[in-house]
């Protein structure tokens, strides 16, 4: 089921640290509609747990988190509230 | 309005706030807040302001800036004695952030000029010390209808409300006519300890913040105590008054009147 979904949206935030790859995340969702489904892909390890647990503290609904080689992960994350 | 990365990194801890996030910190950076004296309250609210990013500070003092004042006045510093209290204030807050901007009038504030000054903001606060100035503050802001954030502090006590005119209760319904000149001692008389206007002042300083971004509970029908001495917080309750001379269903006052004048020949 979840290969299906098609994300609205994609940001890179390769490069980025906590707390900016937060910032970056919170401000792409922000701008989404609500139902909007976003993908973020990034390499700092921390944030691969970070963001969907401080997305899901805001409300948001973490749909995937993977990794998809030997730096990067991938997330999907649907936006549930404004 | 997009942020810059400068700005990104500046307003971090803000953004990640789910109260603030990007469109609260946008609020803030269009808000403008009048902030009436620059001395031991006004210091501490215009610097976690102009921290904050609130894009625009008036502020109105016709004082210069004394050693007496460096106990507490945390604007200012030994290099700008006897400069105008709005200059050095300014000078310290657009260092701190160059993204906003302070609007300084060296001027008393008085009936004739205080509606002009604040009628452009969203919020007032008042950081005065005096009853007069207190006063007038209060009815201009009831009869403009403009938020205001009221502090007061002496020795080790200082003293916090929240005025939503329309809303709740004014400085009015709390004392509804000035105490008699010489019955409450001035800090200049009594004296303070320089940090209770730092406390006093981030107080203020959070219920603005509050009432631009429309988050939280702010002190609307209620003031708050601090006493340094004994290290608490009291919370007092205060109703609108329906008789309220100013913001009452049939008001006496209305309009502003010298009430220093008034004062000083009591």
């Amino acid at each position: 089921m979840e290969e299906d979904i098609k994300p609205d949206k994609k940001i890179n935030i390769k490069g980025l640290v906590c707390p900016y790859t937060f910032v970056k995340a919170k401000l792409a969702v922000e701008d989404m509609e609500v139902g909007q489904v976003i993908e973020i892909l990034l390499d700092y390890e921390e944030a691969s747990r970070s963001i969907p647990k401080s997305m899901e503290d805001h409300g948001q609904k973490v749909l995937k988190v993977e990794k998809i080689n030997d730096t990067d992960w991938i997330l999907l994350i649907r936006k549930e509230k404004e | 309005m997009e942020f810059t990365e400068d700005q990104l990194q500046r307003y971090s801890r803000h953004i990640i706030l789910p109260e603030v996030g990007g469109k609260g910190q946008r609020k803030l950076l269009h808000a403008k807040v009048f902030i009436v004296g620059a001395g031991g309250l006004g210091c501490p609210v215009g610097y976690y302001l102009a921290a904050a990013g609130v894009g625009t500070i008036g502020m109105v003092d016709n004082d210069t800036v004394e050693l007496s004042n460096l106990q507490r006045q945390i604007a200012h510093s030994t290099k700008t004695l006897g400069i105008h209290k709005v200059d050095s204030a300014k000078a310290t807050f657009e260092a701190l952030n160059p993204d906003i901007k302070v609007v300084g009038i060296k001027d008393r504030i008085s009936k004739d000029n205080i509606k002009d000054l604040i009628k452009n903001y969203d919020i007032v606060v008042d950081g005065s010390d005096n009853f007069p100035t207190r006063y007038l503050v209060n009815d201009a802001c009831v009869m403009l209808k403009k938020p205001l954030v009221s502090g007061a502090i002496l020795k080790f006590e200082g003293q916090v409300t929240t005025i939503l005119p329309g809303e709740g209760h004014c400085y009015r319904c709390l004392f509804e006519e000035m105490p008699p000149p010489g019955l409450v001692p001035s800090c200049q008389e009594a004296g303070v300890i320089g940090a209770i206007p730092g406390v006093v002042g981030s107080l203020q300083a959070i219920e603005v913040v509050k009432l631009i971004l429309g988050k939280g509970d702010v002190l609307k029908n209620t003031l708050l105590i601090y006493d340094a001495l004994k290290t608490t917080f009291r919370r007092v309750k205060v109703p609108k008054n329906p008789h309220c001379p100013v913001c009452g269903d049939n008001p006496t006052i209305t309009e502003l009147r010298d009430y220093d004048a008034e004062y000083c020949r009591i």
